[in-house]
C-alpha cells in the first residue's frame, strides 16, 4: 500500500500530527513554547533535522546492516543537530540565547528517530523528504499554536506585539503548568475537529 | 540492491564510515561558522558595554579579571579619545539566583555612580524574577538603582535593611541581583584604586576593607533568609 505524495504531506500535518496525535517529543514542546517565536523556531529547527535525517537515512538504508541501524541513525541525526546548532549560533545569536540548551535535545526527540525508523528506512528518498517536511511542518504548526496561546494568555503579546495590557494576563500560562493546560485543550480541540471525518469513513 | 548482512565486518565498517563522514561534515561546518560565532559574541559584548556606559571612544578588550571565591568578575575600562578614563563596565555573577546564576554587566562612571546595567544571563521565573531586566532602572518607589553610588547607598533589599524595593514576590532573585551589583562595584573600586597610582600593598588593604564591607552586608542577608 503506497500512499499518494499529497497524503504523506497531510499525514504529518494533521492526521498523524506528531504533537496532537502521536504525542511524541513532549520535552521541547512543553519547554520551548513560552513565546510564539521560540516555538516556531524550535519547530523549524526540528523540521530541518527531520528532512535531513530522513533523506540521508533513506539513502543509506540498504548499506546499513540491520543490527547497527539505530546507532547509525543516531550518528546521522546528531550530525544534523550539531550543524543546526552551529548555524543558529553563528547567524541568529538572539535565537541561540533563548533556544540554546534545547537544540542539542533535538537528538533525543523521538519524532526524528521514529520517522527514520518507521518511514525513511522503508521508503524512497523523495517520499522520505516529503514525510520529513510534513512531520516537521506539523511539529512547527503545533509548537507555534502552543506558543501563541501561551504568550497571548500569559503576557498579552503575540509574536512580541502587545495585544492587550499585561494586567489582564494569567502568568501561569508562561510557566510550566500553563504548557500542560494549553496542550490539553489543543489536543481536545484537535480530536473534536477530526472526529466527524473519521465517522464518515 | 539487497540489504547488507549483519556480519561483524559489515557492521564495523559501515558504522565507522558513517562516523567519519559525520566528523568531516561537522568540522567543515565548524570551520565556516567559527568566525561568525566569535564575531557575534564580541559584538554582543561590545554593544552591552556601550549600553551601560556614558559615550566613550574605546575600551580595553582584555578585561581585568578578578576572582572572588568562585565568582569571576571582569572589569572593562573605557576611555575617551585622549585616553582619559570615562568609566568601567563590570561583568559580575551571583550564584544565589532562584534558578541558577545571574550574570550582569554594570556600568560605573568615574565616581562609581551606576550609569546603567544589563542582565546578560538569568534563568529566573519568567514574569517574576525575570523582571529584574527593567525593574531596577524604573523610577518608581525605591526600586531604582541607576544614578546611585554603591559606596554611599546601601544597595540591598529593604527586607535586609537596604534601601532598594525588591521585585514583588521575587525577593530571592532581587537579593541575588543586588549581590551581583555590589560585587561588581567591589571589583570596580578595587581596580580603580590600583590604577590611580596607589602601591600594591595599599591596594591590597583597600581590597580587604571593601571585602569586609561586602561580607558584612552578605551576612545580614543570610540571617534574613533564615527568618
Amino acid at each position: 500500500m503506497k500512499d499518494s505524495k499529497f497524503k504523506i504531506l497531510v499525514n504529518g500535518l494533521i492526521t498523524e500530527n506528531p504533537i496532537f496525535v502521536l504525542t511524541l517529543g513532549m520535552c521541547p514542546t512543553l519547554a520551548t513554547t513560552t513565546s510564539a517565536i521560540n516555538g516556531m523556531s524550535m519547530g523549524l529547527a526540528t523540521l530541518f533535522v527531520l528532512v535531513g535525517s530522513n533523506v540521508v537515512v533513506s539513502m543509506l538504508k540498504n548499506i546499513i546492516p540491520d543490527k547497527v541501524r539505530i546507532p547509525a541513525y543516531v550518528v546521522v541525526i546528531a550530525t544534523f543537530v550539531s550543524v543546526v546548532e552551529m548555524l543558529i549560533h553563528a547567524y541568529f545569536p538572539a535565537l541561540y540565547e533563548s533556544l540554546g540548551i534545547f537544540i542539542p535535545l533535538i537528538v533525543v526527540n523521538c519524532i526524528v528517530l521514529g520517522r527514520a525508523e518507521a518511514f525513511a528506512s522503508r521508503n524512497t528518498v523523495f517520499r522520505s523528504a516529503l514525510d520529513g517536511i510534513g512531520m516537521g511542518l506539523g511539529f512547527t504548526l503545533a509548537l507555534t499554536l502552543l506558543g501563541v496561546a501561551r504568550e497571548l494568555l500569559g503576557t498579552g503579546k503575540a509574536f512580541g506585539f502587545i495585544v492587550f495590557p499585561d494586567q489582564y494576563c494569567a502568568l501561569i500560562f508562561v510557566l510550566a503548568p500553563g504548557a500542560f493546560i494549553v496542550l490539553g485543550y489543543l489536543i481536545a480541540m484537535m480530536n473534536k475537529l477530526k472526529r466527524p471525518k473519521q465517522l464518515k469513513v | 540492491m539487497k540489504k547488507l548482512s549483519s556480519n561483524s565486518l559489515n557492521m564495523v565498517s559501515v558504522l565507522s564510515g558513517i562516523a567519519v563522514l559525520a566528523a568531516f561534515t561537522l568540522s567543515f561546518v565548524y570551520s565556516i561558522t567559527k568566525v561568525p560565532i566569535h564575531n557575534s559574541q564580541t559584538f554582543k559584548l561590545e554593544s552591552a558595554i556601550r549600553a551601560v556606559l556614558p559615550p566613550f571612544d574605546h575600551f580595553d578588550s582584555k578585561p581585568v579579571e578578578m576572582l572572588d571565591g568562585v565568582e569571576a568578575m571582569k572589569v572593562y575600562k573605557a576611555y575617551n579619545k585622549n585616553n582619559t578614563f570615562v568609566g568601567a563596565a563590570v561583568e559580575a555573577t551571583s550564584n544565589n539566583g532562584y534558578k541558577g546564576p545571574i550574570n550582569v554587566l554594570v556600568g560605573f562612571d568615574k565616581q562609581g555612580v551606576i550609569v546603567d546595567y544589563v542582565v546578560l544571563d538569568q534563568n529566573e521565573t519568567p514574569g517574576l524574577g525575570s523582571k529584574m531586566m527593567n525593574w531596577f532602572k524604573t523610577r518608581r518607589g525605591n526600586q531604582n538603582i541607576v544614578g546611585k553610588n554603591p559606596s554611599i547607598a546601601n544597595l540591598s533589599v529593604n527586607k535586609d535593611g537596604g534601601e532598594v524595593d525588591a521585585i514583588t514576590s521575587a525577593t530571592i532573585s532581587s537579593r541575588a541581583f543586588l549581590f551581583a551589583i555590589r560585587n561588581a562595584y567591589f571589583a570596580f573600586e578595587s581596580n580603580f584604586e590600583t590604577t590611580s597610582g596607589i602601591s600594591t600593598i595599599q591596594a591590597d588593604t583597600t581590597h580587604k576593607m571593601l571585602k569586609e564591607k561586602i561580607f558584612k552586608v552578605n551576612n545580614v542577608e543570610k540571617k534574613g533568609e533564615k527568618q
